[in-house]
């Protein structure tokens, strides 16, 4: 089993190709930016709300608290420090403001595509949908159901999720290979509550919504296909001026009121849109999550919202499902830009949504992580991006490394001399510990982004002083035994395991308290020096229960201990408190 | 030769309980002279916590060396150089300096560097770890000792939990005074050494506690050993295994202090060794000296024990130790 861990965490240092853990910012140097905000009026910022802004940053990049990132005001500018190189896209996702906002679409208009990108056959189309998710077993299926529906009503889309950066997570209906503008697959949201009662209506709904709109070929007439009703005028010229094609329309960072409505694009700019007023809006969230929802193989990021906003987000779907095309459709959008505008195919009650669309793993994770630290109340003029260079020398990492390895050979030592043959448990103890100990420290830097600075590797060194004196609770429980019953080492072994492992277990749960405690309440190093201290607890654990223990009761069964040779450290005179001084010559007292 | 023999067969029988007024005026000086420290001196808190200036100026052809040593001629106490881009940019983050330091320091790159002194450019940082990550750190903190004295209390009891708490604390304001004095800087990484103490004040104590709790167990109305003499008993049975634990645990942390202080000189590394070989030997005296004797403080008030040590008083006890540690309990 012990072996079975170890072979898989080699396993996966051989398939990542990675051999070394991933260092902090002190040790390997980083990528740092500076940000200059101002507010959304473009004044310097009050004191709280650039405090407020640090704070949202330092969750987005820190939020795990193993990352080692940090953030600091200067100033008026906010520098943020992330380690290695070539994180500045990182960097500048983090700065997005992520204002999210909720809207029924009262408008829609396919843009003009360009003929080269029509004729670009097959082109990546997805179907972005909006779930009212209840973790019921039926879920697996339902994500079928609107698909082939979809099919039934409209050629069946040719789905291909792409890795495409967020600003372009989301593809809207595009038109099909044939290059006729009719679009494909139409965005459909579903409420799987609903779906025993309103199953039947949901199927028969007409799916291929947005067509009406879509298929018209823009006219002289800018308002022409379009119901107007109730749409404020000043947005409708803004719209008609509005053009998807250019990329200068659709950038993110734009501010919308969410009291007002909005004419806004798709982020791939194939779709523009009027947007009433801001029903439910990213402060309405409670949690957001990124993931594979079970039965699809696509990332979405699945939202929580508060009692207000789920009220709110019912209500919502609840209209746009009464309304006509393409007035049945909500569309989110981030920042001023749509990234999906699902049908509603039924009201979603319950206050769980779920965006999808072209997302990868790290766009879903980023929107996800910027949805639950809340919106930053504040854009950016400016940042500067530099490299720097570690700040600890790299004598002191190479000094540390000495040290401890120096450290460690002297416990060796003192272990062998001390203990003699149980010493070399002892030792092979703390091998099998640190071998695990390493390789769990680059897995976790390859997929968790934990990094190690400085005071993190003296801690791993000193921990693992900590993880040999489980063995010295045990060897010592064994030594009471001999001494006190005369067992056999075969029982003594197994009579002092019973009593150490309480010992051990207590010891270390304190431990793991702390751990947990201060991984969750505190932020920044603390946490992530936590995390490092419940792994190493739990390494100790490991080892203990599955190497010592079973070596030991093995050991147990040879000649060699069991007759209490003088130099396996269980000889009877060691032990007895009886025994005569006789055998003085042994070297060991020196 | 001797003691270590006697030590390595376990015959060793040293009476830590009964010299409860040593360990107790020793661990009251202690702490007096680290609250003196830290009223007096207070902590040389590092950049990360109090913010500072930053230097950023371009010189292509010197070494992080030269760049420290040209910046702290100017009495500068802390310097953190960083190399920044790819063209001999230069990052100096130093303490909050005055506005008249700043101004020698900018002159003094300018010279020794060769550059413009307007091309020295001067800006104020913020704490990185400032507000808010220090207040969830000791909230953080507190949530921590709350859940170990309830977790304490259900694995052993609450006068347990209660003794070792105060020796944590014991350890903690020690190692802090040491820094006081010292003048040795508290960066992150201090605390975080800090943080290791804790834990492992706790752990050696645990520990402790679990061998006593054993003893302590067959304590009954006909016993022959009062609470202490059992205690006392206990930390005997538990003194190898901590003294060999201490020693596995130190020996990585002196490697590191020495080649810190020997070989490097200032650094990290010096700083957050010495947090955690002080800590520890501070910890491994506290669970033997300072939480046991606490303990058994508190324990020799209950009705039970008394009634043990009043017995065993009147009949003479069991020897002149056992009789002493019983009047220690009453008195």
């Amino acid at each position: 089993m012990l072996l079975a861990l170890i072979l898989a965490m080699g396993g996966t240092m051989l398939l990542q190709k990675a051999y070394t853990p991933k260092l902090g910012l002190d040790l390997a140097g980083g990528t740092t930016v500076t940000l200059s905000p101002v507010t959304l009026n473009n004044a310097s910022p009050p004191e709280e709300i650039l405090d407020r802004a640090v704070n949202i940053i330092r969750d987005r990049v820190n939020g795990t608290g193993i990352s080692d990132a940090e953030v600091a005001k200067s100033g008026d500018n906010i520098i943020i420090s992330i380690p290695g190189v070539g994180q500045n896209e990182a960097i500048k996702l983090v700065a997005t403001t992520a204002e999210l906002r909720f809207r029924q679409v009262l408008a829609a208009e396919a843009t003009q595509v360009p003929q080269e990108l029509a004729t670009n056959a097959p082109s990546p189309s997805a179907s972005p949908s909006a779930t009212g998710a209840s973790p019921t077993p039926s879920g697996k299926q339902s994500s079928a159901k609107p698909t082939a529906t979809q099919s039934a009503g409209a050629p069946k889309p040719t789905t291909s999720p792409t890795g495409k950066a967020l600003s372009s997570a989301l593809t809207a209906p595009t038109p099909s290979a044939s290059g006729s503008p009719q679009p494909s697959a139409t965005p459909s949201a579903e409420g799987k509550k609903q779906e025993s009662k309103k199953g039947q209506d949901a199927k028969s709904t007409p799916t291929a919504s947005p067509s009406a709109q879509a298929s018209t070929p823009p006219a002289q007439d800018p308002n022409a296909g379009i119901n107007t009703e109730g749409i404020d005028p000043a947005v409708l010229a803004q719209y008609n001026k509005l053009n998807c094609a250019d990329p200068k329309n659709r950038g993110q960072g734009v501010q919308d009121d969410p009291n007002k409505q909005y004419a806004a694009c798709q982020d791939d700019g194939s779709f523009k849109y009027v947007l009433d007023v801001a029903k439910v809006v990213g402060t309405d969230i409670d949690t957001a999550s990124a993931g594979i929802p079970q039965g699809r193989s696509e990332w979405s990021v699945q939202l929580d919202f508060k009692s207000k906003g789920a009220g709110a987000w019912g209500d919502l779907t609840t209209k746009a499902y009464n309304a006509q095309p393409p007035r049945n459709q909500v569309a989110v959008v981030l920042d001023g830009v749509v990234i999906t505008a699902p049908n509603i195919i039924s009201p979603i009650p319950g206050g769980r949504a779920e965006i999808t669309g072209n997302f990868t793993q790290a766009s879903a994770t980023q929107l996800a992580e910027q949805l639950k630290y809340g919106a930053l109340p504040l854009k950016f003029n400016r940042s500067s991006v530099d490299t720097v260079s570690s700040t600890l020398g790299q004598d002191q990492l190479r000094g540390g490394l000495i040290a401890g390895l120096i450290g460690l050979v002297l416990v060796v030592l003192y272990c062998l001399l001390y203990y003699r043959g149980l010493g070399i448990v002892a030792v092979l103890s703390l091998v099998v510990a640190t071998i695990i100990t390493y390789t769990s420290v680059v897995v976790l830097g390859h997929n968790a982004n934990f990094r190690l600075s400085l005071p993190h590797i003296i801690g791993l060194v000193v921990s693992i002083g900590i993880t040999a004196d489980s063995f010295i609770v045990y060897f010592e429980r064994i030594r009471d035994e001999m001494k006190e019953g005369r067992r056999s080492l075969r029982a003594a072994v197994e009579v002092a395991w019973v009593r150490a492992r309480r010992t051990i277990l207590i010891a270390d749960a304190v431990m793991f308290i702390a751990a947990i405690v201060l991984y969750f309440l505190a932020v920044g190093g603390v946490a992530g020096f936590a995390f490092a201290m419940g792994l190493t607890t739990l390494i100790d654990i490991v080892v203990v229960f599955l190497f010592t223990k079973p070596f030991i009761a093995l050991l147990a069964k040879m000649k060699f201990f069991a007759k209490g040779h003088p130099l396996s450290g269980l000889d009877a005179e060691r032990m007895s408190e009886t025994g005569t001084a006789a055998r003085t010559t042994t070297p060991q007292e020196a | 030769m001797g003691l270590a023999r006697r030590l390595y067969r376990g015959e060793i029988d040293v009476d830590f309980v009964g010299k409860w007024r040593l360990w107790y005026s020793l661990s009251g000086l202690l702490l007096a002279v680290s609250l003196a420290g830290l009223l007096i001196n207070g902590l040389n808190l590092g950049v990360e916590f109090k913010g500072g200036t930053v230097f950023t100026f371009k010189a292509p052809q010197t070494s992080v060396e030269e760049v420290r040593a040209s910046v702290l001629e100017e009495g500068v106490h802390q310097a953190i150089v960083q190399s920044a881009g790819n063209e001999g940019g230069w990052r100096v983050t130093t303490e909050s300096l005055p506005e008249d330091t700043r101004n020698q320091v900018q002159t003094e790159i300018a010279k020794d560097f060769n550059v413009p002194a307007g091309e020295v450019s001067i800006q104020a940082i913020g704490p990185s770890w400032g507000g808010e990550v220090s207040t969830k750190a000791l909230w953080g903190l507190v949530a921590f000792m709350v859940a170990i004295i309830l977790y304490l209390s259900m694995a052993f009891e609450p006068k347990m939990a209660l003794a070792a708490i105060v020796a944590l604390i014991h350890d903690l304001v020690i190692t802090a005074g040491i820094y006081a004095w010292s003048g040795f800087e508290v960066t992150p990484a201090t605390l975080l050494g800090f943080l290791t103490i804790l834990g492992y004040s706790l752990y050696d104590a645990v520990v402790v506690f679990d061998m006593i709790k054993e003893v302590t167990a067959k304590l009954g109305h006909t016993s022959k050993m009062t609470y202490s003499m059992a205690a006392n008993n206990a930390l005997n049975h538990t003194l190898i295994r901590s003294l060999n634990t201490s020693l596995v645990a130190i020996l990585p942390v002196a490697a590191i202090l020495f080649i810190g202080t020997t070989v490097l000189g200032a650094g990290t590394l010096k700083d957050l060794s010495l947090a955690l070989f002080v800590g520890m030997i501070v910890g491994t005296y506290s669970s033997l000296c300072v939480a046991t004797p606490l303990l058994v403080t508190l324990k020799e008030r209950e009705p039970k024990y008394q009634a043990i040590a009043k017995r065993l008083a009147s009949t003479g006890g069991k020897g002149a130790k056992g009789s002493k540690s019983a009047a220690v309990a009453k008195g």
